[in-house]
Parts: C-alpha cells; structure tokens; sequence
C-alpha cells in the first residue's frame, strides 16, 4: 500500500499525479473465504479491517450490492456523538467515538473527524428534564458532557433564535464538547484500503442470491458472480438485512425507512458545532465547503426506494427556520433518502443468529455513522470468537424475546 | 408523495391527511388464548416485523375524513398503492397470490383458516 504524506503528495506533484495507485483492488472473487462479510458500507468494512487486524483473519471477502459506500455510510449527516440514555449504549457509542479520534493516524486516512461539538437543544420542559437525566447517566459512565443556560447556547450559536416568546423557546441545551463530525465518504474509504491492505478481498457489484446451509450450518453464498463457499457470513447490510435473513428463513425485528437530509448552498461559515433540536424535529451542521447539512425525521411507513416524500422535508426545514431564521431565505441544493433499519427499542441488534455460523449486525436506523468503528470492533470479535463480544452482549437479538430492551427511542436526540 | 383513498368514505388525500399504521393483519395471541402465550408468540406480535422489498400489506387511518382504521396493499420500492379494503377482510385474490416470503406463508394459513370456517 502507498503510505500518503507530505512526501509522497510532493513526489507525485513532481509527476503531475499520474502514478497514484488505485487505493483498493477490484479482485475475481475466490472459490471459498473464511468469512464474507455482506455490505460493503462502514459499518461492513470495518468488520472485515478489525477481523483481519486484530483477530488476524485475513481469507476474508467484502460482497457488495452496488459500489462501496454506496448506501446509508455515504447518505448520512456525519454526526457524531455518545451520549446515549442506556449503560449498553453508552458502551458501544463511546467506544466508537474514541475510535475515531485517531482513525485518521491509524487508517492514514483523513476521516476530517471534527470534534466541534454536539448541542442538543432542549425546546421544552419535558425535553430540559429528559436531557438532565441523560446528563446525569452520562457523568456516572465518565462521558465529558454538561447542560448549559440559554445563554451559553446563544454564544455558542450566535444565529439561533433567543426570542423567549416564541413557540419553542431555548430553555438550555445538553453539550458533548467531543462530538462533531467527520467525512463520511473517507470513513468507508479509509476501512476499505487498511482492510485490502492487510489482504481483504473487496468484491463490488456482486449481490447475494441465496445463502446454503447444511444441515442449520452456514456453508456458502449464492450470488450473481457465482458461489462462494464460506463457514461464516456476517451481515451487515442496513436497510436490506431483512431480505437477507429471509434467505436463511430468520425473521427480523426490523422495518426499512426512509431517511432524508438534505443540504443548502455554500455560504459562509455561520455555525461551527452541530445542533440537534428535538422538539422541533431537526438538525443541522456546516459542512467545510459551507453547505448547511440538515436532516429531520423517518417518512412514517416501509419504503425501499431511497427516495423520501416531500411533507417530510417541508417538516424539517420549517422546523428549523423557526429556530434558525438566518437561513429562511437559503436555497437548498440537493436532498437524499436512505434506506434505514429499524428495531422497536431503537437499538441495534449485533451478534448471533439461530443459524450456526451466520452473524448478523443491524438495526443502527437512522444513527449508524457514529458507531461504525466501534460496530466493526465488537462484531469484528463476536466473529472471530463465535461468542458476543462484552460490549454487544447486551445487543442480542434475544432481548426482543427476553423483554430485555434497550430503549433509546426517547433519549435519542431526534425522534424518530 | 402518496396518495390514498379510503374505502370507508371514500375520501382521497395524500400521505399528510392519513397516518401509517405499519403492518397489518398482526394477530395478537392474549387476545385468542390468554392463557397459553410463549414468550416467542409475545415477540413476535411485538417486533418481528414482514419487511419486504416489493409487495407489503399495511394499515392505515383516516385522519381527516372518517377516521376509520383500514388496510393497503403498497409496494415499498414503486410506492404503487395497489388496493385498498377494510380492516376485517383479507386483499384481493390475486394480491394474495403475489405476495411472497413471510406474507406468502400468512395468506396461505388465512385462506385455508377461511374455507375452514
């Protein structure tokens, strides 16, 4: 693999940017791989990067549908953050936010994580009461996070809204000073050249078929370029893991939505921390080229198509004009729907299945992009090891039977 | 944008007159046998979901006209609305027999449980 540094940016100046090599290869798929890992999205290639350095799993392949980051890594707002309600949450978001404070050294890759902060607006008594819970939760696991007064919001976005008449007036926020953003695209790109570096085959345009079993055991995949034999498949395909799974006749605990977000022409910088507002129904940050990126909530029934419907944009961009009324008058220049996994407790699922050798992680909905390097670290070693990592214990597909839910879907800062 | 009619009334609108209900035809087991539920029939009522990629069978309500509950066929990657009937009856034949994966398995029990009855 070419290392990138200032020196081999200038010795490839010198040549016109001719010789860079390609980052990853585009190899014919094997006869047989130790594991296959199904999705080619963040969440995917880190599985296969940390399966191949720190489990020492190497005979691995990446199927891919479409093109790498393709899906919901390359259609999300970039968030991230950790301070989530729940102990299990707070364990896996945390580790993965601390993961990413150093991807960019690890992978030499420039993830741009931009630790500017995460304000989460509280519009309404009952949501400054739910967010000082959450506070308190988060300072007994150790998390850097603090409420702060209206007025600290204002001086930390100047452009919001003060005016303590209006219908959702700013009552204070809860701040996670490490949060932020990071390039989602690069994210992808950097798990795909560290995993093909270490010997990963990544296979794009090759869609999955069917999937052979033996006797209640994993023993291969169907898919449009052929049959690949392999003992272990690890799902990790979003929006579409209940298609999968029904391939190996297991019933998911899942529907598939739309999410939208959309983004403005580039202006100024007028925001440099990322503010959710709950209430409202909306969040947005300023992407480096200045683009506002906005997101909302779920269009509210099943949908595959990754295109969203208008009453739901309309939704979230009247929202926010109300608490940012700068942008009033800014176009917006493009919007996108992904397709987005949800379970009924908002939580993922990551772990075992009842089919001996096949894994599945899923169920991130509409807040994966913050968890991809810890999500790839503990499923990484659930299937190394055949046994649920310690962190993804507690995200077993059991709970749903056990009644041991992982509620998150009134502590997550959007509603979904 | 969708749009939806009620076969109740009769009244036509898009998806923002109407709310999604998710998924029909989900039978819930206290309801039949109180006494006798496993903690897999309680899950399954509760979250194992058909989430299909084409043909799907949903509820809706009627919010600014009747207000009645009633049942769509849609398919998830067209968004085509292929019929809508009551909250009491299975969809049309023919839809039943397109159906596929889990909703395939369903129509087959509810039809045999219906020329039973």
């Amino acid at each position: 693999m070419m290392r990138y540094s200032i020196f081999s940016l200038a010795r490839n100046a010198l040549t016109g940017h001719k010789d860079w090599q390609a980052v990853w290869r585009s190899p014919e798929p094997r006869p047989g791989y130790d594991v296959i890992v199904l999705g080619a999205g963040g969440h995917g290639l880190a599985t296969a990067y940390y399966l191949a350095k720190e489990h020492g799993i190497t005979n691995v392949a990446v199927l891919e549908k479409g093109w790498l980051g393709g899906g919901n890594t390359g259609r999300n707002t970039t968030i991230i953050r950790s301070n989530y309600l729940q102990d299990p949450s707070i364990a896996i978001y945390e580790l993965s936010r601390s993961l990413y404070e150093d991807l960019s050294q690890e992978l030499n890759y420039n993830m741009m994580f931009s630790p500017r902060g995460v304000l989460m607006l509280c519009q309404t008594e009952h949501e400054f009461r739910a967010f000082k819970r959450t506070a308190h939760a988060n300072r007994l696991a150790g998390l850097d996070c603090r409420m702060v007064t209206p007025a600290e919001v204002k001086e930390i976005v100047p452009i919001i809204n003060d005016d303590p008449t209006c219908r959702y007036p700013i009552l204070g926020a809860y701040y996670q000073p490490r949060g932020g953003t990071g390039r989602h695209d690069a994210v992808a790109w950097g798990y795909a050249r560290g995993a093909d570096a270490l010997g990963v085959d990544i296979i794009q345009n090759c869609e999955v078929t069917g999937i052979q079993r033996d006797g209640g055991k994993v023993v291969g995949l169907e898919t449009t370029r052929g049959v690949i034999k392999t003992p272990k498949i690890a799902v990790v395909t979003a929006g579409h893991v209940s298609t999968i799974m029904d391939m190996a006749g297991v019933r998911m605990p899942i529907e598939s939505l739309c999410l939208q977000a959309l983004v403005s022409e580039p202006i100024k910088p007028v925001i440099d921390c990322v503010v959710m507002a709950n209430t409202v129904h909306g969040y947005i940050s300023q992407s480096d080229k200045g683009e506002l990126v906005i997101g909302g909530g779920t269009d509210p029934y099943n949908n595959y198509s990754q295109r969203g419907s208008f009453p739901s944009l309309e939704h979230t961009v009247t929202a926010l004009v109300e608490t940012f009324p700068i942008i009033s008058r800014l176009r917006m220049l493009r919007m996108w729907g992904g397709i987005v996994d949800m379970t009924g407790d908002r939580s993922p699922i990551i772990g075992k299945t009842p089919v001996d050798g096949l894994y599945v992680n899923c169920g991130w909905g509409t807040g994966g992009f913050k968890a991809i390097p810890g999500s790839g670290f503990v499923f990484a070693d659930t299937v190394a090891n055949d046994r649920p990592h310690q962190i993804a214990e507690a995200f077993s597909m059991d709970r749903f039977r056990e009644g041991r839910l992982i509620d998150e879907s009134v502590a997550a800062a959007v509603a979904h | 944008m969708l749009t939806v009619t009620c076969p109740v009334c009769g009244a036509q609108g898009d998806e923002t007159d109407f709310h999604g209900g998710g998924q029909a035809h989900v039978r819930r087991p206290a309801t039949h046998d109180p006494s006798n539920i496993s903690d897999e029939e309680q899950r399954d009522y509760l979250f194992i979901r058909h989430n299909p990629k084409g043909l799907h069978f949903e509820r809706w309500r009627c919010d600014r006209g009747c207000g009645k509950w009633f049942h769509a066929a849609r398919d998830t990657v067209t968004m085509e609305f292929k019929a809508f009937y009551g909250i009491t009856e299975l969809p049309p034949e023919e839809l039943m027999k397109q159906a596929k994966g889990p909703w395939a398995e369903y129509f087959a029990k509810a039809i045999k449980a219906r020329a039973k009855a």
